[in-house]
C-alpha cells in the first residue's frame, strides 16, 4: 500500500512524499515507516505511544479512529494510508 | 443561519443591482430570491491575509450585503505575493483600510464593517453574534480554535480553509448536523512543531485556490444550495494538482459539540495551544532552552564578546540575509554535530526562532552544555536591532 506523508513531516522521513508498504495492517505499515524513518517516531505517536491529538490517519477516505479495527485493520496492496496533521495557516 | 428567512422578508433589488447581478440572476440555483438572500446575509471574515484577500472579494463581488473584517495588521511588501486586496501603494497602510477601499471600489453597495482588533475570548461573541456565517483565514492554531468554539457556541457555521506551502484544507465545521474542528483536531500541536507559513513558506496562489473555495462554501450557505463541505475534508495539493477529499465524523465526545460538552464558554487559547505570552517567554527559558533577545545579543557583540552564532536556515536565506552565524541547515545538523564545538556557548538563530528552538532542544539532548535560542530569529534582528538587515 502507500502511505502519504504530508509536507510539514517530510523532513523526518527523507524528503519523500509517499512510501511503499507491504504490511497487512494499519499498524504494520506504520510500523515499516518507522524503522525506514525512525525519525518520524516522536512527530507521530505521543510518550505513551498513541497518535498525537493534532495528526489523523485515514485509511483511503476514512478516519482509523472510526474504523471497527481501528489499527489492526487489515490493508492490501491499492490502499493508501495519509497522515494528515493539522496546518494553521491562512496568511 | 439556522434556518433560511422567508423570501418575502428579503430585501429588493434595485435597477443597479438587477442589472449587477444578471449572471446570477439567470442561474436558477441563485436567481432573484437567492440575490436577495446574498443581500441580506452578513458575512465575518476572520483576517484579511491570504485567504481573506479573495474571500472578501468575491463575497463583494457576488454582492453579500454585509462583510464584517476582523484584522490588526498593517500591509507589509512580504504580503503582497499572496493577499492580492493590498497594492503597493498600502504597504504601512493597516490592512483594514486597505481592503476597504478595494472592497468598496469593487461593490459600493455592500457594508464593509471594520473590526480593529485581535480577535480574543474576551470579544469573539460580541463581534461574531451579529454575523450569519464565519469564514476563518486566520493564521495560527488559538485563533482557530476560538473562531470554532465560538462558532459553536452562537451555533454559526464555520467555514474553514488553512494552507501550508503547497497543500491546503477546506471544510464547514460547527452546522447543526456536521461536526466542528475540534472533532477532527481534538487538540493544538505544541508550539513550534508545525511551522507557520512566514517559516515554511507558502505558493503565493495557494490561499487564493483555498480562499476561492471557501468563498463558494459561504454563497452555497446563504443560497441554501448543492452540497456543502460539511463532513468532508478536502485536501489541495497545488504542487500535483490533486483534490482528494476525507470523511469527517462528529466526534460523540467533542469537548465542544459533542452531546456532553465540557467547553460551555470561550477559554484560554493561548495557554490551551501551550503559548507562554511572549514578553515572558523572552525573558525565560523554554523546553530547556534559554531565550536570548536581539537587543541582548547585540548588546554582548557590542560589547566585544566573541559569539558564535549558528544559523540553522536553508543557504539561500542565509544568502539574503545573514548576521554572521555559521550556516549548517538544520537537517544537516545531526550530520555535521563534528563542526559544532561542545565547549563553546552555541546562539542558535533561524528566521523567526521556530527552527532554532528545535535544533536548540536538539542540541541539549546531545549533550552540548550551552546553547541559547535567538528569540524571534533574523525577522526580529532586522526589526529590534538592524533594519538594514532584510526581511523575507
Amino acid at each position: 500500500m502507500t502511505i502519504f506523508i504530508p509536507t510539514p513531516l517530510r523532513s523526518f522521513a527523507g524528503g519523500n512524499k509517499t512510501m511503499e508498504v507491504s504490511a497487512g495492517t494499519v499498524a504494520g505499515a506504520l510500523d515499516e515507516l518507522m524503522s525506514a524513518y525512525p525519525e518520524l517516531r516522536r512527530q507521530l505517536f505521543n510518550e505513551q505511544g498513541k497518535v498525537r491529538a493534532f495528526i489523523n490517519l485515514y485509511l483511503n477516505d476514512e478516519d482509523v479512529r472510526y474504523l471497527p479495527l481501528k489499527e489492526a485493520t487489515e490493508v492490501s496492496a491499492k490502499d493508501t494510508l495519509s497522515i494528515i496533521p493539522s496546518i494553521a495557516g491562512g496568511c | 443561519m439556522t434556518q433560511m428567512t422567508e423570501a418575502n422578508a428579503l430585501p429588493e433589488l434595485t435597477a443597479e443591482e438587477l442589472a449587477r447581478y444578471s449572471r446570477h440572476l439567470i442561474l436558477p440555483e441563485v436567481g432573484e430570491e437567492g440575490q436577495r438572500r446574498l443581500k441580506a446575509a452578513k458575512v465575518l471574515c476572520v483576517g484579511t491575509g491570504g485567504l481573506g484577500s479573495p474571500l472578501a472579494f468575491y463575497l463583494a463581488a457576488a454582492g453579500v450585503g454585509t462583510l464584517g473584517l476582523v484584522d490588526f495588521d498593517v500591509v507589509d511588501a512580504s504580503n503582497l505575493q499572496r493577499q492580492i486586496i493590498h497594492s503597493t501603494a498600502d504597504i504601512g497602510r493597516k490592512k483594514l483600510d486597505s481592503a476597504t477601499d478595494k472592497l468598496e471600489a469593487l461593490n459600493p453597495a455592500i457594508n464593509v464593517v471594520k473590526h480593529e482588533t485581535l480577535l480574543t475570548s474576551a470579544n469573539a461573541l460580541e463581534i461574531l453574534k451579529d454575523y450569519d456565517i464565519v469564514a476563518d483565514g486566520t493564521d495560527n492554531f488559538p485563533t482557530r480554535y476560538l473562531v470554532n468554539d465560538a462558532c459553536v457556541l452562537l451555533r454559526k457555521p464555520n467555514v474553514y480553509g488553512s494552507i501550508f506551502r503547497f497543500e491546503g484544507q477546506a471544510s464547514v465545521f460547527a452546522t447543526e448536523q456536521g461536526p466542528c474542528y475540534r472533532c477532527l483536531y481534538p487538540e493544538p500541536p505544541p508550539p513550534g512543531v508545525v511551522p507557520s507559513c512566514a517559516e515554511g513558506g507558502v505558493l503565493g496562489i495557494l490561499p487564493g485556490l483555498v480562499g476561492v473555495i471557501q468563498a463558494t462554501e459561504v454563497i452555497k450557505l446563504i443560497l441554501g444550495a448543492g452540497e456543502l463541505l460539511v463532513g468532508r475534508l478536502l485536501l489541495v495539493d497545488s504542487l500535483s494538482m490533486r483534490f482528494r477529499e476525507l470523511k469527517l465524523r462528529k466526534n460523540p465526545e467533542c469537548p465542544v459539540c459533542g452531546p456532553n460538552p465540557t467547553v460551555t464558554k470561550l477559554i484560554d487559547y493561548d495557554q490551551f495551544c501551550g503559548i507562554v505570552p511572549a514578553a515572558k517567554e523572552e525573558s525565560r527559558v523554554k523546553n530547556g532552552v534559554p531565550q536570548i533577545t536581539p537587543v541582548e545579543l547585540k548588546r554582548r557583540i557590542d560589547a566585544g564578546e566573541d559569539v558564535f552564532i549558528l544559523d540553522v536556515r536553508e543557504p539561500f536565506e542565509h544568502q539574503i540575509a545573514n548576521i554572521g552565524g555559521k550556516l549548517i541547515p538544520q537537517n544537516d545538523v545531526p550530520q555535521r554535530l563534528a563542526e559544532i564545538d561542545r565547549d563553546r556557548e552555541i546562539i542558535v538563530q533561524c528566521k523567526s526562532g521556530g527552527r532554532s528552538q528545535r535544533i536548540a532542544e536538539f542540541l541539549l539532548q546531545n549533550g552540548y552544555p550551552k546553547v541559547v535560542n535567538l528569540v524571534g530569529g533574523i525577522l526580529a534582528w532586522s526589526d529590534q536591532v538592524d533594519p538594514k538587515v532584510p526581511k523575507y
